[in-house]
């Protein structure tokens, strides 16, 4: 499996990263590399085993239902760019 | 050209927890803006996201209600966009494993009963809220919503009409309310329906192109956003055009639906495992825990009367559709289970009209269960008749007391003295000599004439079933 540049270039702008030429080309070559690192795996049977969706052996402890986070809201705030009101303000978005 | 409309359900409904499924803000509503959003919620570098067990249990709750497969081991994805409500650029949600697996749910949309299919349910946070009308040149964002436990019920394409797919969204509504995980405020946006709409040709196998509708808020808005979005798929059709898929968002007041964004770049959402959050595992002592919590379904609520009460299966559908409105006739039922069909009538009919003509909520209704079931009792030992009854349920319901005291102040009992009956009907006769040659020349019918003159000198208060009785010996 190989990703073209312009499926890059696609991947990019979905991660929002901005790239030029000269990057793209070295991206795609590398990603490329790293594809061709994982193709081997296709090669081992692996009929049967369950696919892992994380490296520990453990299962996610459980928290209780209860409140106890306070209003921060002042303090968080006050790294925010813009803010009114009590709102986060960010330039208009329009669907 | 024969179409097919072909229906599929998004439903959003927010799980009824005091706090959020990955931190421990609360999630009440209404609050003061980004009060209730913390540091997990915000997404700030170094936080990890844990599990709120009463999350967890709530979406097995509801696959158990549905006979749905429980994933004991599921797991939780980022699901990848940026929209400024969403500060991690990511959502928490579930894709190849989510809690709850195949179930289904029956719908009775008309004396017909259907099955739809229910493909998965997964538990997700939901987002915050932008607010684009507030200033002038920003957008507002509110992250109080945040982080608000959702479970995403999405059912097969198998509903063909915007009638089924409303019975479906009023089933899944009433589910959730009966075993408490969801408010089912649709205002507040604790219950919401996206739906999936195409059509294609009658007869024809594929599915065609799909539009989804969005920003549905009520059960009226989902039949009117379906059926206009049909009419648009038919009209771009048969003029030979093309459906694009696409997300469009329905307007209520402009009655149209309009096209959001075209999903075909935007709906990469590149999902993989939420590397903070490890496996769910449920174990079999927990699902039989929680099974023991499940109160009596709105499906066995419904055999019961079906199969206890001699009722129809539409009607105890009817009566269980809503958690409230079941609660109110089985109120009456303990007051006499013996006259179930009479209270059925009377709830469905008088008392359910009443109730929407003046838009009150059962749960306030100015009449109670206790004080009807008296009404209808009334009824039942001859003490005044079912028309009569109607009169003194619009005095009930405004306010002039009890079905006796009503009855007593107006003197409203009904005539049962045969002997009184009898002169009246003589008299009647005896006054309208054409019509009794009607009659006897074979005019069925002109009982009826007899009936009314009849009530009319008795204002009302004879026993129409001792007057026709009495009626048809006499001219006979």
């Amino acid at each position: 499996m190989s990703l073209s540049e312009k499926q890059v270039s696609q991947i990019a702008y979905l991660a929002r990263l901005s790239l030029n030429e000269v990057q793209l080309k070295d991206n795609t070559q590398d990603l490329n590399a790293i594809f061709s690192l994982v193709e081997q795996l296709a090669n081992i049977e692996t009929d049967g085993i369950e696919p892992m969706s994380h490296p520990l052996h453990m299962s996610q402890r459980l928290r209780e239902d209860v409140v106890t986070e306070k209003d921060q809201s002042a303090l968080f705030q006050s790294v925010a760019p813009k803010t009114s009101d009590g709102y986060y303000l960010v330039p208009t978005v329009i669907e | 050209m024969q179409w097919e409309t072909i229906i599929g359900l998004e439903i959003h409904a927010q799980l009824s927890t005091k706090s959020k499924i990955f931190s421990a803000a609360s999630t009440q509503y209404g609050q003061k803006p980004n009060s209730q959003a913390c540091a997990v919620d915000l997404g700030l570098p170094g936080v990890l996201p844990v599990l709120n067990v009463e999350a967890v249990n709530k979406a097995i709750k509801f696959g158990l209600a549905i006979n749905a497969h429980i994933n004991q081991r599921n797991i939780f994805d980022r699901k990848n966009y940026f929209y400024p409500d969403l500060p991690k650029g990511y959502q928490i949600s579930q894709m190849d494993w989510p809690i709850v697996g195949e179930g289904k749910i029956e719908i009775t949309p008309n004396e017909q009963t259907k099955v739809v299919g229910i493909t998965r349910a997964h538990l997700e946070e939901d987002a915050g809220k932008s607010i684009h009308d507030m200033f002038n040149d920003d957008t507002a964002i509110d992250l109080n919503r945040a982080g608000t436990p959702l479970l995403e019920i999405v059912s097969e394409p198998d509903m063909r009409s915007a009638k089924e797919a409303v019975a479906y969204a009023k089933k899944i509504h009433t589910l959730i309310q009966y075993i408490d995980i969801c408010d089912g405020n649709m205002q507040e946006g604790s219950f919401r329906c996206d739906a999936n709409v195409s059509i294609r040709p009658k007869g024809q196998k594929e599915l065609g192109t799909r539009a989804e509708l969005k920003n549905i808020n009520s059960f009226k808005f989902l039949e009117r956003a379906i059926n206009l979005e049909v009419e648009r798929q038919q009209d771009i059709l048969e003029e030979g055009g093309r459906v694009v898929q696409e997300t469009r968002l329905y307007d209520s007041v402009k009655h149209e639906t309009r096209s959001m964004r075209s999903k075909e770049e935007a709906n990469d959402y590149r999902y993989f495992p939420d590397p903070d959050l490890l496996p769910v595992e449920i174990s079999d002592e927990l699902l039989e825990k929680i099974r023991q919590t499940l109160p009596e379904l709105p499906i066995q609520k419904k055999a019961r009367f079906v199969a206890e009460l001699g009722l129809s299966d539409y009607d105890a559908d009817v009566l269980t559709l809503q958690k409230p409105l079941a609660d109110y006739f089985e109120t009456m039922l303990k007051h006499r289970i013996d006259n179930a069909k009479l209270y059925a009538n009377w709830v469905m009919g008088d008392l359910s009209a009443s109730l929407n003509k003046h838009q009150i909520d059962i749960q306030d209704s100015p009449i109670t269960a206790q004080s009807l079931s008296l009404l209808i009792d009334r009824i039942s030992d001859n003490t005044i008749s079912g028309k009569t009854a109607k009169e003194v349920f619009k005095a009930m319901w405004r306010g002039e007391g009890n079905a006796d005291e009503i009855i007593q102040a107006k003197g409203l009992k009904q005539m049962t003295d045969t002997g009184e009956i009898k002169t009246i009907v003589e008299q009647v006769i005896a006054n309208n000599a054409p019509q009794v040659a009607q009659f006897k020349s074979g005019n069925d019918k002109i009982l009826g004439f007899f009936v009314g003159q009849i009530m009319k000198l008795t204002a009302g208060k004879a026993n129409p079933k001792q007057v026709n009785e009495l009626l048809r010996k006499k001219l006979s």
